[in-house]
């Protein structure tokens, strides 16, 4: 039989028709070509005759002048796939609208697969957000990689520090200004806060003291009037004008143009406006931003006679530089240590004994490269959110094998789609091209979803970092790191998720997927271990972010409820700064206890003391000590000052000895309370009360002698993590030079805000100028905290994701498996297998990826454990509790997500299913 | 060769109303209506493939018939013809146009003849 096919597909090739419609029209006029034929040979015409007839009557060429009129503006349905007669990207407009059809035929696929993706990509960008802010960014100044901060480099601390950089004292400051040769400038700066109020409770700016080079080092220009030059900043000046920031002059002072030369009051003081800074300017701190900046002048006038300027041993500046052109950071390292010797030959201070001095002659300045500007919270962040992106990233792997998952079980069930693409003409490019478009689909919306969920997130962390007085200003900015990260996200994601389903779909053979039933169509063995490696590997990270999770939340479980020592609750601390009333030395004593005494008497107040250091404030202060008659010579202790009544109002227990009282004035003898950890250490234990040491003084002046009247229970000083140290506590109404500040810690049983106002009353009734500053207790302490916090709370939820992302991937392919199955499963039941054996086989399945993945996510999270043990506390990175923890509740979980498709297997009825075959 | 042409236009033009008459009682293929149109004509009236069909699927476009795909136990499939809705107003309307249009000839040509 001839085959007429050919012929009719010869005659209406060139029309170009959809190729279903060709292919139906080809078959139709074949079919009558053949009866036609056929009815010729069987009325007598030989086989060739008839062929002849039968071709004439075909007349190609006039068949297709008949048709062409009539598809020639026929649209084509689906793509044809085409693609190696018109180029890869041809269609592409095509293949988008067709994947977005697709996806809008499939709302729920398409819902779990964006959110899932977008949850993945959003808690990915927030922490790179983060990163980018607080890492990355450089200073919005000129060439700010030519900056350097000029850095002491010391091995032991010695001297006091006032501020947060604590970098160099005054004297270091001038003798480096005159000596290095590196930098085209240099510039000092602190910073401090300024009360803006005049008494009642303070409102606060943040100040910077900067030297007059500041603003012309960092190549910051004015928005408005001018900023500091030689004239401003010199020494021994007076009252001078003042630079203030643009967020301040906006948001402070309302914009105004005539801000120039108003006068703005910085703790009770004065000062002329000479000029606004530029607007993308906030300072070299991240994190921070300065309000006002002061000439470093103007800080004697200021403290008086705290002064930091006049002391030797007060490091309160930071330097930074900008390197001149022929300079690299090495090479300028090398001029600052061959300068260094001299320095602090010049600025040795006179008081240190023999010791210290040997360790400041030791120190050497060194350039650190400063173009991202200096930061605490970096410090202390950068490693935690690094370690957040990588959590955050295997959230993203895990969303990534449950989309590949996903897409491989919609790849099977599309296989006669691909096929019958194939058939009609489909190249296998256009089919890889057209699943990778939809792909492609998906991880865009998912993340321009999870951009918007990030920023969001990324917010919120912001403001979980910084709390109440301590607030953290970052400005989040899209830039063009953030963007190419999450794009950059989006393409690595349809890559993972998207190529292997992609190919495995496209390898399909037309032929074979037409003739076979819908449910015979699993693709193999190979596939299925694929499938089934993801699972146990979505497994195994998911237990490793769980087993983490777990690690941090213990970790700061373990911090919580770690004992001080003392008692956190029903404590407010209330700071009086009573330097607006500048009290002479000699009656601020007297002032101090009959304020004391008001505080005690008020309402609902329980108890009150005076402390100078309030327990884990991160305050602290330590000297050294003497015991005379042993070799216990200059041992390191934490002091604090308190008045009577402080170990009561806090709950520390006292083991022998009194409190202080009135007996202990200017004129009695030195007394102390020493702690239990004291005692031990340093006074061989056993009764401790009568004994005595010293305290080293400055400038070889014999030791200040002590009497131990006290011995009290162990409490925290400088943070919850450190053990018990030795504490020494002297009375306050033994210092001579009690400074302006009083900080006082009561007790009440009432609500703590319900005891403000009183003590407002208190202040105001003594003098008006009094500043008051409020803060609980325990609230400070939580907030010194909030790193732990942080990493508890985002690890716990990453964990969480990360394990329902994973079980919901067990439950799709268990159910998958349980579909694949059904007629394998019908059989084995009409061979007799009960239905406790086909639900004990499903669940066995389940348990066996479990197994590995539990097996192998244990291994890998105590090798993760191992390697943030250092942020970790109280536990192990083989901490059993949390291991175990972590195991049942996946295993717990991942039973009961296979439960319901080994239920449905369990109730495949055998009859139907063979029906079904 | 004026006959030629004139024989031409009037089976053109009278096609579409064979093909629609004989799907009229039940659906048809193409093989088999072609067929019948050379039987009862007895072979005066054939259509080659090359415009039967496309003559088909013309009236499929316009929306007078409707061709589907139908498979039978042991046969090989094949593509039938029915008659929709609007194809059946049609063939009313042709019918009557086209008696007319006979009646008016036959008067013409009769009374010649008569």
């Amino acid at each position: 039989m001839p085959d007429w096919k050919n012929h009719v597909r010869a005659a209406v090739a060139h029309l170009n028709l959809d190729p279903g419609r060709e292919e139906s029209i080809v078959e139709e006029l074949a079919e009558h070509l053949d009866d036609q034929y056929v009815e010729l040979v069987r009325s007598g015409v030989s086989e060739a005759a008839a062929y002849r007839k039968v071709l004439e009557d075909l007349n190609k060429r006039k068949l297709g002048v008949e048709l062409r009129p009539l598809f020639q503006s026929e649209p084509l349905a689906i793509a044809p796939g085409a693609g190696h007669q018109r180029g890869f990207l041809t269609g592409l407009g095509k293949d988008l609208r067709l994947g977005v059809r697709l996806l809008r035929l499939n709302p729920a696929f398409a819902i779990v697969a964006i959110l899932s993706l977008a949850l993945g990509i959003g808690a990915n960008t927030a922490i790179f957000e983060l990163i980018d802010t607080v890492v990355l960014r450089t200073l919005p100044v000129p060439a700010p990689e030519r900056l350097a901060e000029l850095r002491l480099i010391h091995d032991g601390r010695i001297g006091s520090s006032v501020a947060r950089q604590h970098e160099v004292s005054s004297a270091m400051w001038e003798q480096l200004q005159r000596q290095q040769r590196s930098f085209s400038s240099v510039a000092a700066w602190s910073s401090e806060r300024f009360n803006l109020g005049n008494g009642g409770e303070a409102r606060y700016a943040d100040g910077l003291w900067v030297s007059d080079g500041f603003f012309d080092t960092l190549q910051v220009r004015p928005t408005l009037g001018r900023l500091f030059s030689t004239s401003d900043d010199y020494k021994g000046c007076n009252t001078q004008g003042i630079a203030i920031s643009y967020a301040f002059w906006q948001g402070e002072l309302g914009g105004r143009e005539d801000v120039l030369g108003r006068s703005l009051s910085l703790n009770g003081r004065s000062f002329p406006i000479i000029g606004v800074t530029s607007r993308i300017f906030s300072g070299l701190e991240v994190g921070r931003k300065f309000d006002v900046a002061l000439p470093l002048c103007m800080e004697p006038v200021m403290h008086a006679e705290d002064a930091w300027t006049n002391g030797s041993t007060t490091w309160w500046l930071a330097v930074i530089g900008r390197l001149r052109p022929e300079f690299t950071f090495e090479r300028a390292s090398a001029q600052l240590a061959s300068v260094s010797p001299g320095i602090f030959a010049a600025t040795l201070p006179m008081e240190y004994d023999e010791v210290a001095r040997r360790n400041y002659l030791r120190f050497r300045f060194r350039a650190l490269p400063a173009a991202t500007g200096v930061s605490d919270l970096r410090n202390d962040y950068e490693y935690p959110l690094w370690l957040l992106l990588a959590i955050s990233a295997v959230v993203l792997l895990i969303a990534c094998a449950n989309m590949a998952n996903l897409l491989l079980a919609r790849a099977s069930v599309r296989q006669h789609e691909m096929a019958l693409r194939m058939a009609i003409g489909a190249s296998r490019p256009r089919l890889v091209r057209q699943l990778l478009v939809e792909s492609l689909l998906l991880a865009t919306a998912g993340a321009v979803l999870g951009g918007v969920l990030a920023h969001a997130l990324c917010k919120a962390l912001i403001a979980a970092i910084g709390t109440g007085q301590d607030r953290v200003f970052l400005s989040l900015s899209v830039d063009w790191r953030l963007l190419a990260f999450t794009a950059g996200l989006a393409a690595l994601t349809c890559l993972v998720f998207g190529v292997a389903p992609a190919f495995h779909a496209a390898n399909t053979e037309p032929g074979a997927v037409v003739k076979t039933s819908a449910r015979g169509l699993t693709g193999g063995r190979q596939r299925l271990l694929f499938r089934r490696g993801l699972i146990v590997s979505q497994m195994a990270f998911s237990l490793v972010l769980v087993i983490t999770a777990l690690f941090f939340v213990r970790t700061f479980r373990n911090l919580v409820s770690v004992d001080t020592g003392f008692r956190q609750d029903h404590i407010l601390v209330a700071d009086f700064d009573l330097s607006p009333l500048k009290l002479p030395v000699q009656s601020r004593l007297e002032y101090k206890r009959d304020l004391m005494a008001q505080v005690r008497t008020t309402p609902g107040v329980v108890s009150a003391a005076e402390t100078a250091i309030v327990p884990l404030s991160g305050n602290g202060w330590n000297d050294f000590i003497d015991i005379p008659g042993t070799d216990l010579q200059r041992k390191l202790a934490n002091f604090s000052e308190v008045s009577s009544d402080y170990f009561r109002t806090l709950g520390v227990p006292m083991l022998a000895g009194r409190d202080f009282n009135g007996s202990d004035t200017l004129k009695s003898p030195g007394v102390a309370i020493v702690n239990l950890a004291f005692a031990n250490a340093y006074l061989g234990g056993g009764d401790s009360l009568g004994k005595a040491f010293g305290v080293r003084q400055d400038g070889g002046k014999p030791d200040k002698p002590y009497r131990v009247i006290g011995v009290v229970g162990n409490t925290k000083y400088g943070n919850l993590r450190e053990p018990f140290g030795p504490i020494v506590f002297v009375a306050g109404s033994q210092d001579a030079a009690t400074d302006l500040d009083s900080t006082v810690m009561i007790r009440s049983n009432e609500d703590l805000a319900s005891l403000i106002p009183s003590l407002r009353m208190v202040a105001a009734k003594n003098n008006p100028r009094i500043v008051l500053n409020f803060s609980v207790l325990r609230t400070s302490i939580r907030r010194g905290l909030r790193r732990e916090s942080l990493m508890a709370a985002l690890s716990g939820a990453y964990g969480a994701l990360a394990a329902v992302l994973s079980i919901v991937g067990l439950y799709g392919i268990l159910s998958y498996t349980v579909t694949r199955r059904t007629s394998e499963i019908g059989i084995r039941m009409a061979l007799g297998a009960s239905r406790n054996r086909i639900l004990g086989m499903i669940v066995q399945d389940a348990l066996t990826m479990l197994g590995v993945g539990v097996a192998l996510g244990t291994v890998l999270a105590i090798a993760a454990g191992r390697a943030v043990q250092t942020i970790l506390f109280g536990l192990k990175p083989t901490d059993p509790l949390s291991l175990g923890l972590a195991i049942t509740g996946m295993t717990v979980v991942a039973l009961a997500a296979s439960l319901i498709p080994a239920l449905r297997a369990a109730a495949v009825q055998p009859i139907q299913t063979l029906r079904e075959e | 060769m004026v006959t030629q042409v004139f024989e031409r236009e009037l089976r053109k033009g009278s096609a579409g109303l064979l093909i629609l008459s004989l799907i009229e009682r039940r659906p048809r293929h193409g093989y088999e209506i072609s067929r019948l149109i050379e039987d009862r004509s007895d072979g005066a009236l054939k259509f080659n493939v090359a415009s039967f069909y496309p003559l088909l699927y013309r009236l499929e476009k316009r929306g007078f018939i409707e061709g589907h795909w139908v498979e039978k136990a042991g046969q090989r499939r094949r593509r039938y013809y029915r008659l929709t809705a609007q194809g059946r107003k049609t063939l009313k309307a042709q019918r009557s146009s086209w008696l007319d249009f006979v009646n008016a000839i036959n008067r013409i040509t009769g009374a010649e003849h008569a």
